[in-house]
Parts: C-alpha cells; structure tokens; sequence
C-alpha cells in the first residue's frame, strides 16, 4: 500500500515539475523559431477538447441511462457536438498554436544532363506528346460522359421496342378481381366511391393491369361516340395509371350534393390532374394532356364484371407517338 | 309575419312520431328557425320557391344531423361553400332537439359508436393508406384535391370520424358498411387517434406534412450552416 503511494506521488511530481528544455544526443537546433507564447489559444484550444470529451461521456452516459425524454434527440445532440468542439479544438490549433513557416528551395541543377536530353529525344522521335495524350483522354471521357447523358433520351420516342408499352393483360371476357383475387360482382359496386381492380391471373406491377372502377347514375353518363358501350349497367372502369406522370389515381371526388358542389371526377394526388368519369375519361384540370384509357365493361350472366375488350387508348404516362396505335 | 307563415305550414309537415332522446319541438322549431331555407320544409331539399339549395334530410338519419351539427359545418354561411370546422352554433340540448328532429323525418342511420380500442393499429394504418391517406395525407395533416380542401382530422372525434366515413361529406367519396365494416371503422379511428399525437423518433417533425418542408430544411437550414463553415474555415489566417 505504502509503495502505490509512493509511486503515485513520484508520478505526480514527474509530470507537474517544470521541465527544462535539454538537446537529447544527436537531436539538432531547430530550423523554425519557437513560436510567441500563446497562453490563451492554448487555454482556449485545451477547453475545447475537454467540452468535447465532457459531450462524448454524456453520449455514453445516455446512451446507458436508455429512457430518457427525446432521446434519440439527446444521443444525436451530444455526439454531434463532441464532434463539433473537437472540430472547432484542432482549428484553434492549426491556426494558432502550430508554427508555420514557408522555406523556398531552388531547383537543383540537372546532373545527367545528357542522359535527360536523350531521353526527351527518344519520346520525341516516338511521337509521343503529353499534351496530345492529355487532349485524347479529355475527349473521350467528355465524349463518353455526354453520351452516358444523352442516351436515356432514347426512352422518349419510339426508336427502339415500344410493343410492350402497348401491351396490357386486358382481353374480352377477362375478369376484374380485387387485391386478393376476390373476382367483383356488379352489385359490389356502389355509387360515390371508387375499386381498384386488376386482370385475373395477370402481374398487379404491370402498368396496364390495374383500374379503377365507379359507378355513376345511369342518366349522369355523358360518355362520347367512341366509347359508346363501353360503360355496363352505369359501372365505368378506367385505367389507374395517370397519363401525366404515371402515379396511381387514388383521389374520387364525388359531390354528396350535386346541384352545388364540384361534379364527379377521378384526381390523380401527384400533380392533380382531374379526369371527369362520366365522360370517358376526359381531362378537365391538371398537367394530363390526354384522357384517362377507358376499359370495356360486360356483366356476365352469374352478375361477375367482365371486360368486354382491351383499354380505348395506350396506358401509362405519355410518349412520342402514343396515340399511334391501339393497346394489344 | 313571413317567419310565422312558415312555422304555420310546417306545422302541417310536422311529423307525428318522434324517436330519440332529444325535445323533437325544441328541433322542429330550431329548424324552422334555421335550416328550412335551404333544406326546405320537413328536410324535403325542396327550399321555398320550389329551388334545390341543399340536399334533403329525410332518411338521412341522427348519423348525418350529429356530424353536421357538431362539427360546426352546419348551419352553412352561404350555399355551394364547402363547410368548414366551426364552433358549433348550437348547445347541447338544442342540438339534441334537432338531431331528433332531423331523425324523425325518415328512417335512417344512427349515430354510430366507435370502438377505437378494439381496433387494430397497424390493420387501421393499412386501411387509411388505402382509403384515405390519398386526400387527407397518411398522418391525417388533410391536403388538396381539385375543388376542395380535404381537412386535416386533429380535431375529429373517433364519433365524427365514423360518421364522416358513413356520409362522404361535400366531396369525398362514401364508404358503406359493406365496403368498409364497423370493425375496419374502428381500426382507422384507432389510427388517426394514433396519427394525432405520432411518435416522432426524429425529433421536428415539420408539420408532418413530407417530402417539400424538408427539403426546404436541408437545402435552406442545412445548406447555409454548411456554406457559412466552409466559408470560416477558408479564410485567411490574420494575425494579431
């Protein structure tokens, strides 16, 4: 016990007395002057360091009490500033305590001379050129960088397989199910809300499988020569996938009163393009610069919705030439 | 007088049997009072002067009179307005003086009783993701929608929120007992209860309202303390 103590004190002294500057053998005189001294940025500097010793034991030490009120907030707040004033300790350092000084040297004079010469001679005669090699290498990445850019413009127009944007899972007879598979009856749809519906035994990811179903009054339908037919007992189904960007329409505006509120309309919650059910789709507000694609409706004899076709019009967001064909 | 004259003939429309446990008169002259320029004579949706305002009330039931009454949405400052959350015109037994009114003009719906508790929260999650979350946003902040303003739902009693859904107010679309059952109901109530008072891990939550405020916290907050550090660490050292 006596000699921990002992050791303890001796310790102590060794770090606390003063000590005097001595040259260790072989150790040479310094080439930059010792700095000014600077007792402040070094008391400043030291603060630093221990405030963010103090906030990284505080992490841990939240970090152990575990429920504290906003601790998630506690925990972010102390290791962040432990970061901070260590930051902030190694700046005061650098620029106020480190000694800096800038020495010049010239160049050496060259020893092989004419091995140089040869050397410089042997690249000329190989018609190498570091400033060529440089303008090549510039080139070709800026030249495949750009292209790297450029290419997916492709996808904007029908320059390679646009098949299978035509494509959709909707054929006649094909039934309209619900999320779970559960086919839709016609007298599961009702009036004032809205289904999402899908092809029987296609994928739900594919663009052109999902749609959305209403049922409007039947004297309210003011669907155009085109789609004549396409609605089935009031019961109208439209592709869910917006024109405009693609979201999925989610929005069904239906007026519980009609003479004074806004007339029925499907909304796409993305950019709000409002598209008017009872007339075939059509746009009637937003960034959507075609109608929404209509899908054929048939009631079957067991009362099961059927589709009666393929979509009116090419489903998904729009691309150059999307009006050129039909959906297959 | 004109008021007299139209108390007179509703006294002929007045009817006979009354359910309920509010004062039916205390409604029935409320209503006189109040709703009959536009929802017309006994609720017929008929106003004076054979125009349609408002829609009729006969069999809408006390579900529709307490959400409207209690909300404040109703009595309506002008027609074609979408109402709004107000203070409520009316007091306690004036209200249920009118919502037994209203009930007694057809047969209709009651007002429904929510039970939040047995509901399932992440079932009820689903289900407002699924139904509502597109207009009235997934933590229930409301939002847009062309022609009307989806409310947020902070205020909305578990009551009113099942009533809400029953009805479809003003645009939004209605949900039917077989499109929607009194145990989903009560799923979703037990969701916007929990969307009320979220458990925001984060921290500031920003309105809860997404992906624009913050943005707008990194590019503007985040971005200039960035751009203010760089700025301090690049400058010269001076001397003195």
């Amino acid at each position: 016990m006596g000699r921990a103590k002992d050791a303890l004190v001796a310790g102590l002294l060794l770090l606390a007395r003063k000590r005097k500057r001595r040259l260790w053998p072989g150790q040479r005189e310094r080439l930059v002057p010792p700095a000014a001294d600077n007792p402040g940025s070094e008391l400043l500097a030291a603060l630093l360091f221990l405030a963010a010793a103090a906030c990284a034991v505080a992490f841990i030490v939240v970090y152990v009490l575990d429920r504290l009120p906003a601790h998630n907030q506690l925990l972010g707040l102390s290791i962040g500033l432990a970061c901070l004033f260590v930051a902030a300790g190694l700046i005061v350092t650098a620029k106020r305590l480190i000694v800096t000084e800038e020495l010049e040297d010239d160049y050496p004079a060259a020893e092989h001379r004419d091995e140089q010469e040869t050397i410089v001679q042997l690249v000329a005669d190989t018609g190498f050129s570091r400033r060529r090699f440089l303008k090549l290498g510039l080139l070709a990445a800026g030249g495949a960088l750009t292209a790297a850019i450029l290419t997916p413009i492709a996808s904007l127009g029908p320059a390679i397989d646009m098949a299978r944007f035509y494509a959709t899972p909707w054929r006649r007879g094909r039934r309209l199910v619900d999320e779970h598979g559960r086919p839709y009856k016609a007298s599961d749809i009702e009036e004032k809300t809205l289904y999402t519906a899908f092809a029987e035994g296609s994928d739900k990811e594919q663009l052109g499988s999902a749609v959305v179903i209403v049922r409007l009054p039947k004297n309210r339908l003011n669907l155009p020569a085109g789609n004549s037919g396409y609605a089935a007992d009031g019961i109208v189904a439209y592709s869910k996938i917006c024109t405009h960007a693609g979201c999925a329409i989610s929005l069904y505006r239906y007026p519980l009163f009609q003479p004074s509120e806004p007339t029925p309309a499907l909304v796409c919650p993305c950019h709000y393009s409002t598209f008017d059910p009872a007339a075939g789709g059509k746009v009637t507000f937003g960034p959507a610069g075609r109608k929404l694609p209509m899908l054929p409706l048939k009631i079957a004899p067991n009362g099961e919705l059927r589709a009666g076709g393929n979509f009116d019009s090419a489903v998904g967001p729009s691309w150059w030439g999307v009006r050129s064909k039909r959906p297959t | 007088m004109k008021r007299l004259l139209v108390i007179g003939l509703l006294g002929l429309a007045m009817p006979a049997a009354a359910a309920g446990a509010g004062d039916v008169q205390l409604g029935y002259h409320l209503f006189g009072q109040y709703c009959v320029a536009c929802h017309g004579v006994a609720g017929s949706g008929i106003a004076p002067g054979r125009r349609r305002l408002a829609p009729s009330l006969q069999g809408v039931g006390a579900l529709a009179a307490d959400f409207y009454l209690r909300t404040g949405y109703m009595p309506l400052q002008h027609v074609g307005m979408q109402p709004h959350r107000k203070r409520v015109f009316f007091d306690e037994n004036q209200l249920q003086g009118l919502i037994a009114y209203v009930a007694s003009l057809g047969p209709g719906p009651k007002v429904p009783k929510p039970h939040p508790e047995r509901g399932n929260l992440s079932e009820g999650l689903h289900l407002f993701t699924e139904n509502c979350a597109g207009c009235h946003q997934v933590v229930a902040e409301g939002g847009y929608v062309t022609g009307a303003l989806p409310p947020p739902l902070k205020e909305a009693t578990p009551t009113q929120i099942a009533e809400a859904i029953r009805i479809g107010p003003y645009v939004m679309p209605h949900f039917s007992t077989k499109a929607l059952s009194p145990s989903q109901v009560n799923s979703i109530v037990r969701y916007v209860e929990y969307a009320k008072h979220p458990d925001d891990r984060g921290g500031w939550a920003i309105g809860h309202v997404g992906p624009i405020p913050e943005g707008l916290v990194t590019w503007f907050l985040g971005m200039t303390v960035l751009v203010g550090l760089c700025i301090v660490l690049g400058r010269r050292l001076r001397h003195g």
